[in-house]
């Protein structure tokens, strides 16, 4: 089966040269990356290939990364049920590039991209409809960015003077807390803050610094 | 005789009505009777579950599933455990698989006799719900003995399910298997040749297999097209390859051919039920109930009392959580609406970095439009139930 994926990678890079900058197997999935300005050329070829025939269309969505300069990955999932197999397409995108719409390739591409523009703020081309979808009218901002807080920024209580539903400034009763589990027992590359101390570098060798991965700060310098 | 100004006619249906099954706003336009152009309004539901999933640890992401397709809650968290397993390389024991098989099969008779007696309700019919509510109530005691909850179970985790579960209730479970057979005869005697209820149901939404694809349907509303489609069959997860059960697929596509494929289902379901019933009693189903790393999956209590590793690992796990490895999956379950996909991304940590949910009704009910063009004001409500639509999962 995985012969089989990557033989299918493979046929779908070397038909759209340009399109497709590469593919990846892994987890038993198969993933192909492509260019956001030709996904409409990649999806169509995706249905119409008769070695492909992914006809189904499953989802959109976004990843965010925002450390990135193409903060987000729309993430598109096909389906063949001929092949019985599943394809994902990446593209990497920004928050102003907008990325065309499959509308016209899969119909079912409607409301996902919809959601996609809702949630992350992804931009697409040549929808008909680009409206909010899940959240509430007039809602600002994209609340599956990672620099959107989880608590959000306004929330809604009906207001007994002006007998109406209210939009208010967020107040938390207690401030919002995020631990940090991720201990040095197992698994962790990254310094703890204060633990940069207990390993010298030699002083002959100046290191880049990389800063703290968690918090973005540059590293305090070492005294030797 | 002078010219009369003729508009058309826009209503609200919704979003508190008792047909929308939910919180569905339906903004319609109506030309007379005929339905010109219906624009659904959802996301009053919309809880942000995705963005909880990813502060939350991936024990901890597993009750939100719950609250999603909350007909038949055990077939969401299934499908985000097999993402999650998947993403750590494990395999679940024998015996785990065979109870999530089994209450897997639950939900989907949860889901269905919902949706089938409450779509009954819908064309006017008043009884099948009230013999269909008491069925389910019995299968929510079952998912009650087996994690203490009528719904929320939070009882498959990844790595197997919570507890094993009780030799009576295996039995219990058999023994519900046959009488209920008879009462989806009942309602299937209510129904199926029922004047009214077909003539509300047959040739209302056609769906051609084509269009079932492209507009990115999966379950029963492709199956009702024609193809022969099923998860459990074609890309088989747990243990469905080893158990005996036929798919039933309709001819025409419409209403009528899916309330026929749910009520099949439903047999075919009770036939699995008894399989893993048998297999669960067997030999070959006895072990652990869920993977014996203990790195993954807690400690029993009786062990913390007396080993000290016991006691850190289970400290551990509630605390911290387990590290997925980096990677990304996209992992699917047919569940009762049809295919339930979660798409992951981990990043190595003890949180999901993304987890997009695809549900099943959220691509079925955005049909809603092209479904019901042309169709009279009446059908919309027969439509709606056909599609089988639950805010929870829809607006996530």
């Amino acid at each position: 089966m995985l012969d089989m994926l990557d033989r299918l990678g493979a046929t779908i890079q070397t038909a759209l040269p340009g399109a497709v900058s590469g593919y990846a197997v892994a987890n038993e999935e198969l993933t192909v990356t492509a260019n956001a300005a030709d996904i409409v050329k990649v999806a169509t070829f995706l249905r119409d290939d008769p070695a492909c025939q992914f006809i189904c269309f499953i989802d959109v969505t976004a990843v965010d990364w925002p450390g990135r300069e193409q903060r987000f990955d729309v993430v598109y999932h096909f389906m063949s049920p001929r092949l019985n197999q599943r394809i994902r397409v990446k593209c990497p995108t920004d928050e102003v590039t907008p990325v065309p719409s499959l509308i016209d390739v899969f119909r079912g591409a409607d409301w996902f991209e919809r959601e996609t523009y809702d949630l992350y703020g992804v931009l697409f081309t040549g929808h008909p409809d680009m409206r909010r979808i899940l959240t509430d009218y007039g809602f600002e901002g994209h609340p599956l960015r990672k620099d959107f807080p989880l608590t959000g920024f306004v929330e809604v209580r009906y207001d007994d003077e002006q007998k109406r539903v209210v939009y208010d400034k967020v107040r938390l009763a207690q401030e919002f807390r995020s631990f940090d589990f991720l201990s040095p027992w197992e698994g962790t590359d990254y310094p703890l803050p204060g633990d940069e101390k207990a390993v010298p570098t030699p002083p002959s060798q100046p290191q880049p610094t990389q800063g703290n991965k968690l918090t973005g700060e540059p590293d305090k310098k070492v005294s030797p | 005789m002078a010219e009369t100004a003729v508009r058309n006619f826009t209503i609200n249906f919704g979003p508190q009505h008792p047909a929308a099954h939910g919180v569905l706003r339906l903004v319609l336009e109506l030309d007379g009777e005929i339905v010109e152009r219906v624009d659904p309004h959802i996301g009053l539901l919309h809880r942000g579950t995705e963005k909880l999933v990813e502060h939350k640890t991936y024990l901890q992401a597993v009750p939100y599933f719950d609250r999603l397709d909350y007909v038949a809650p055990m077939n969401q968290e299934h499908a985000f455990c097999l993402a999650v397993e998947k993403l750590l390389g494990i395999t679940v024991p024998k015996r785990a698989q065979y109870i999530r098989v089994l209450y897997s099969e639950i939900g989907r008779l949860l889901s269905h006799l919902l949706n089938v007696t409450t779509q009954a309700m819908d064309v006017g019919a008043l009884t099948p719900p009230l013999w269909g509510f008491e069925e389910r109530e019995k299968l929510m005691v079952f998912y009650e003995r087996v994690s203490g909850s009528r719904m929320h179970a939070a009882y498959f985790r990844p790595g197997g399910v919570h507890q094993d579960m009780p030799l009576q209730l295996i039995d219990d479970i058999y023994d519900f298997c046959d009488p209920f057979l008879k009462v989806v005869g009942d309602l299937d005697s209510l129904l199926t040749n029922n004047r009214i209820f077909k003539q509300r149901n047959v040739d209302i939404a056609i769906v051609k297999l084509e269009d079932a694809w492209n507009w990115g349907f999966s379950g029963v509303m492709v199956r009702g097209s024609g193809a022969a489609w099923d998860l459990r069959k074609s890309q088989p997860y747990e243990c469905y390859n080893e158990l005996d059960f036929d798919i039933p697929v309709g001819k025409n596509g419409d209403c009528y051919d899916r309330y026929l494929i749910r009520m099949e289902e439903m047999r075919q379901s009770v036939k699995i039920m008894k399989q893993c019933c048998d297999k669960l009693r067997s030999p070959a189903g006895q072990g652990p109930v869920s993977v014996t790393d203990q790195k993954i999956v807690p400690p029993k209590r009786g062990e913390m009392k007396r080993s000290m590793e016991a006691l850190i690992h289970h400290f551990k796990l509630y605390t911290e959580g387990y590290h997925v490895p980096q990677g990304e999956v996209y992992a699917a379950v047919e569940a009762p609406k049809g295919e339930f996909g979660v798409y992951l991304v981990a990043d190595g940590t003890n949180k999901p970095y993304k987890c997009k949910i695809r549900a099943p009704g959220f691509a079925h009910l955005q049909a809603m439009d092209w479904l019901c063009k042309g169709h009279l004001l009446a059908d919309v409500s027969a439509i709606l139930g056909s599609i089988d639509i639950v805010f929870g999962e829809v607006d996530r």
